[in-house]
């Protein structure tokens, strides 16, 4: 299609992204629709996704050359490593309640992101070194190569995500979270959300499937980082990808896309990814008209 | 012999005893009574029973299994389900999944076997509508379960909350004021309903009730609570007729 003009090499650029941001929402929408608790922190869970799918990548880059299942392997390790994160951070923070879990949340969001840049990760033969001082104090031997640089990141991950494979993580993710809503444990989640003692009164296990719902969330978006990294060269924990901007974006397609709505989160995700980019050219008004789309969206 | 037996059960809230020596035994099959004066203790006594609250001292047996101080869930996995005295249904979920929720213990199957459509999912699910349904055609609810719950008007919105309690298979049934903001004609129905689900689920009942009408008219026990202490108890006859049931209802 792109030789044909149809699509634009900006729009081109943008194939991936787009499949990134439905899937953050999309997941997002199962801890904020469907459980029914506020998170800003969905970037931070991104983050570790996208972090922990290209160091994998890059070590591996040797002991397996196909870069098609690399991606695979480093999707699953990346949504697993998000689960864990989702686990670890679900146990303190789903025993708070509305604005003050929207705090905590947004806090550890960025707690994460702050760590990842401190990092310095390195491997040799000796296997993997970890610092975080600076590249010099992870004390590598001559075959040793600095994979994650501090403030720097990652860089040289191959491109490997493309349309294809983004949409095919989208359906993946469609499927588990539809599938989920229409189950025993979906219904038990929204119970919850519903009235939280009236769950409790009928046996079910409250905690558990808010930390479930709250991990399978977590490790959705792993994967959506995991695309996100494998769409650039380099890849650093700035604000710009991973801070509470991006938290509340991938928010603001879920409550626009309406809540609980998988449907309205990947169309609210694709309309409001697209519209600055196809805005461009109108320069000053750009942001004027993305404003007045937002508020049209609300009513 | 009796499905519950509470002993001298007590709970404090700050300098406050809101229950105070609180003793009952009911048999299996009774319909039983727990009334007395606004504040009295009576929704405190639910949430004992119910694992909401730990009593300070005192020990609550169900069936001859010790439920003292146990979790709301363990407490209605043992047997416990009630309704609340504000309506507390799932308002977003369907009337049907309203009942599927309080099956959720009863048709197991886990999270993956759900997301990945295994055989027993639907299996599972088949059977879950069948019971819901069954339980639905009961409340003469079965031509609104696709509604959502808060769509139901009132009444109706009571008696779902009785089904759903009534899908976790309860050995005793609590109702906190299930005629609370009827009219005379719909809290005759739901006298009905309530002697209905005692003979056909052959079960045991205590409701909190603070109309006369229904009280006198459906329980064969009662007891009355006022200021947390227990003020009498008995056959609902002789329990009416006391003069100090009188005075603390309507004063010297």
């Amino acid at each position: 299609m792109i030789q044909t003009g149809l699509i634009s090499s900006l729009l081109k650029g943008l194939l991936v992204p787009l499949c990134t941001y439905a899937i953050l929402a999309v997941s997002l929408n199962l801890t904020v629709g469907i459980l029914g608790e506020l998170s800003l922190g969905h970037a931070g869970f991104m983050c570790v996704g996208a972090f922990s799918g290209a160091f994998f990548t890059n070590v591996m880059a040797d002991a397996i050359p196909g870069t098609g299942v690399r991606l695979f392997l480093a999707l699953l390790i990346g949504a697993a490593v998000a689960g864990i994160f989702g686990v670890l951070i679900g146990i303190p923070v789903l025993r708070l309640k509305g604005d003050y879990l929207a705090i905590v949340t947004l806090a550890f969001g960025e707690i994460i992101k702050n760590l990842i840049n401190t990092m310095y990760v390195g491997v040799d033969a000796g296997g993997l070194h970890f610092s975080i001082k600076d590249t010099t104090s992870l004390g590598l031997d001559e075959t040793g190569v600095v994979i994650i640089k501090g403030p720097q990141g990652i860089t040289g991950t191959p491109k490997a995500a493309t349309f294809t494979i983004g949409i095919l993580v989208l359906l993946i993710t469609v499927f588990i979270v539809l599938n989920l809503i229409n189950s025993r444990s979906g219904r038990a989640i929204m119970a919850i959300r519903d009235n939280r003692i009236a769950a409790e009164s009928i046996g079910i296990p409250v905690t558990r499937f808010k930390l479930m719902a709250f991990s399978i969330s977590a490790a959705l978006a792993g994967a959506a980082g995991v695309l996100y990294a494998h769409n650039l060269s380099s890849l650093a924990a700035t604000t710009n990808n991973f801070g509470y901007n991006k938290s509340i974006a991938i928010l603001v397609f879920v409550v626009l896309g309406g809540l609980g709505s998988v449907r309205g989160s990947i169309i609210a995700a694709v309309i409001l990814t697209l519209l600055p980019e196809l805005l461009r050219g109108l320069n000053d008004y750009r942001m004027l008209i993305y404003a007045i789309v937002l508020i049209v969206m609300m009513i | 012999m009796a499905i519950l037996e509470v002993k001298s059960v007590s709970i404090s809230f700050g300098g406050l005893r809101a229950v105070d020596d609180f003793s009952v035994t009911i048999e299996k099959g009774e319909l039983y009574g727990l009334i007395g004066p606004n504040g009295a203790g009576k929704t405190t006594v639910f949430n004992l029973l119910t694992g909401v609250y730990r009593p300070d001292e005192g020990t609550i047996r169900l069936d001859g299994q010790d439920i003292t101080g146990k979790k709301t869930i363990e407490i209605n996995q043992a047997g416990i389900a009630r309704t609340f005295q504000n309506i507390r249904l799932f308002k977003e979920l369907s009337v049907l999944d309203n009942v599927k929720a309080g099956l959720h213990n009863h048709y197991v199957y886990s999270t993956l076997e759900g997301i990945l459509r295994f055989p027993r999912y639907r299996k599972m699910e088949r059977a879950m509508d069948e019971r819901a349904m069954e339980l639905l055609a009961v409340f003469d609810l079965d031509n609104e379960a696709d509604y959502k719950a808060s769509n139901l008007p009132y009444g109706k919105q009571r008696k779902l909350e009785i089904a759903r309690a009534l899908a976790t298979d309860p050995k005793l049934l609590l109702l906190d004021e299930p005629a609370a903001g009827m009219n005379p004609n719909e809290t005759a129905e739901l006298m009905e309903t309530i002697r209905f689900v005692r003979e056909h689920f052959d079960m045991t009942i205590l409701l909190i009730e603070h109309d006369m009408k229904l009280v006198s008219g459906i329980c064969e026990k009662l007891t009355v609570l006022n200021f947390g202490q227990v003020l009498t108890q008995g056959n609902t006859a002789d329990v009416l007729k006391d003069r100090r049931v009188i005075t603390a209802y309507l004063g010297e």
